[in-house]
């Protein structure tokens, strides 16, 4: 390995305070710089490490930019068809109900082609997670506009910005999700900050905890960039994103478990 | 009183010169090198690496999985 060090005293094993895990593989991604899918990538392989899940865990990857998603993360992977993946994880989960089941989609993937595959899924309540990157456009076949692109947005299929009276206002998955009896945990978080990393990463732990309970649906969404797609470079996407993605998709949980038993109890006396 | 002393091991071919440790580093330790890696990217490197306090804001931003933290008390 080439690399350039700091001071080399300090560079001792009991002095370790961070290194890659290494159930993310020594593969290069093939990801543009900066992108947010490369830093997901690398929480969840973090977070597969520390819960010792490596032997359990069985992720489906989808059709986007993180296709190739199994060739970085050393577990267990089965490949959906573009949208399928909440459909190939509910019979990957029912046969084998002690493993731990997740998917990872782009918003082209969990909001357009697979729309229906996870909202049954997630009304079903199957006891998976789902991963939902939305980057507001369609970043693997040249930055199409997606069903999550903002109003007023360019995309190479809205030039001069999505025009929401011809092209259909973007639609919000997590929290239409999060209405659906089936969810149990719901979340919006990001990537591109260190303290985001922590935030996202405390998320995926809690979500693969909840799993466990067997209690319905986790679904966690980061909201992330397409520098390329954008046309920016990685640092001014960040700053576009926060300015112009987060009021539209605000950051934090839409259902914790505290509020499913909440509304059961709110519905118990109802009844 | 103990000063606490770091120092980042930066995989010089598995960078993509996104520079986003380098904006997220509190101490301005990292700059982005004026050569390139085999890939042909400016590789980020500890241009100060006296001022760094191994809080691994860096690395657990970069999202390439390049820098390793190491980090003391001296
Ligand atoms: C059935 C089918 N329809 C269309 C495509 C073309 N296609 C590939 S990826 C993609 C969209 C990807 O966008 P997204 O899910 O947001 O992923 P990103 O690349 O942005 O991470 C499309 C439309 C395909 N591969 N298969
Ligand atoms: S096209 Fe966009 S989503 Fe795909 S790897 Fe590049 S930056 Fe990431
Ligand atoms: S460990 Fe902290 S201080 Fe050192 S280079 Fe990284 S971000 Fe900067
Ligand atoms: S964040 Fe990682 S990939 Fe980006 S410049 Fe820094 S070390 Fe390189
Ligand atoms: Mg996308």
């Amino acid at each position: 390995m080439k690399e350039v060090t700091g001071i080399k005293e300090i560079i001792k094993p009991e002095n370790l305070a961070y290194r890659k895990s290494n159930i993310l593989t020594d593969e290069i991604m093939h990801y543009c710089p900066g992108c947010g899918h490369s830093t997901t990538h690398r929480i969840l392989a973090e977070l597969i490490e520390e819960e010792g899940l490596q032997q359990d865990a069985i992720g489906v990857s989808p059709v986007g930019c993180s296709v190739f998603l199994y060739n970085y993360i050393d577990i267990d992977w089965q490949e959906a068809a573009h949208g399928r993946a909440p459909a190939v994880a509910t019979a990957i989960k029912r046969l084998l109900p002690d493993k731990f089941v997740f998917t990872y989609q782009g918003d082209g993937d969990l909001a357009a082609i697979g729309t229906a595959e996870t909202i049954h899924a997630c009304n079903r309540g199957e006891n998976i997670l789902i991963i939902f990157i939305n980057n507001g456009i369609y970043g693997m076949t040249g930055g199409q506009m997606a069903p999550t692109t903002l109003p007023g947005m360019k995309s190479s299929t809205s030039p001069f910005g999505r025009d929401v009276r011809s092209m259909g206002n973007p639609i919000k998955m997590t929290d239409l999700v999060a209405t659906l009896p089936g969810t149990y945990y719901v979340t919006r978080q990001s990537v591109h900050t260190p303290a985001n990393v922590k935030k996202t990463k405390k998320a995926l732990r809690k979500a693969i905890q909840y799993q466990k309970l067997n209690k319905g649906t986790c679904f966690v969404e980061v909201v992330s960039n397409c520098p390329s797609g954008w046309k920016m470079t990685p640092t001014k996407a960040n700053a576009w994103m926060e300015e112009n993605m987060f009021p539209f998709y605000p950051l934090g949980d839409m259902k914790t478990p505290v509020e499913v038993s909440d509304q059961q109890s709110k519905t118990g006396k109802n009844d | 009183m103990a000063k606490i002393k770091g120092s980042i091991v930066v995989n010089i071919d598995r960078c993509k010169g996104c520079e986003v440790c380098m904006v997220s580093c509190p101490t301005g330790t990292i700059a982005m090198a004026k050569e390139v890696n085999s890939r042909g990217y400016n590789y980020a490197y500890p241009a100060f690496p006296d001022l760094c306090i191994g809080c691994a804001s860096c690395a657990i931003v970069c999202p390439d999985g390049v820098i390793t933290v190491y980090k003391t008390k001296i």
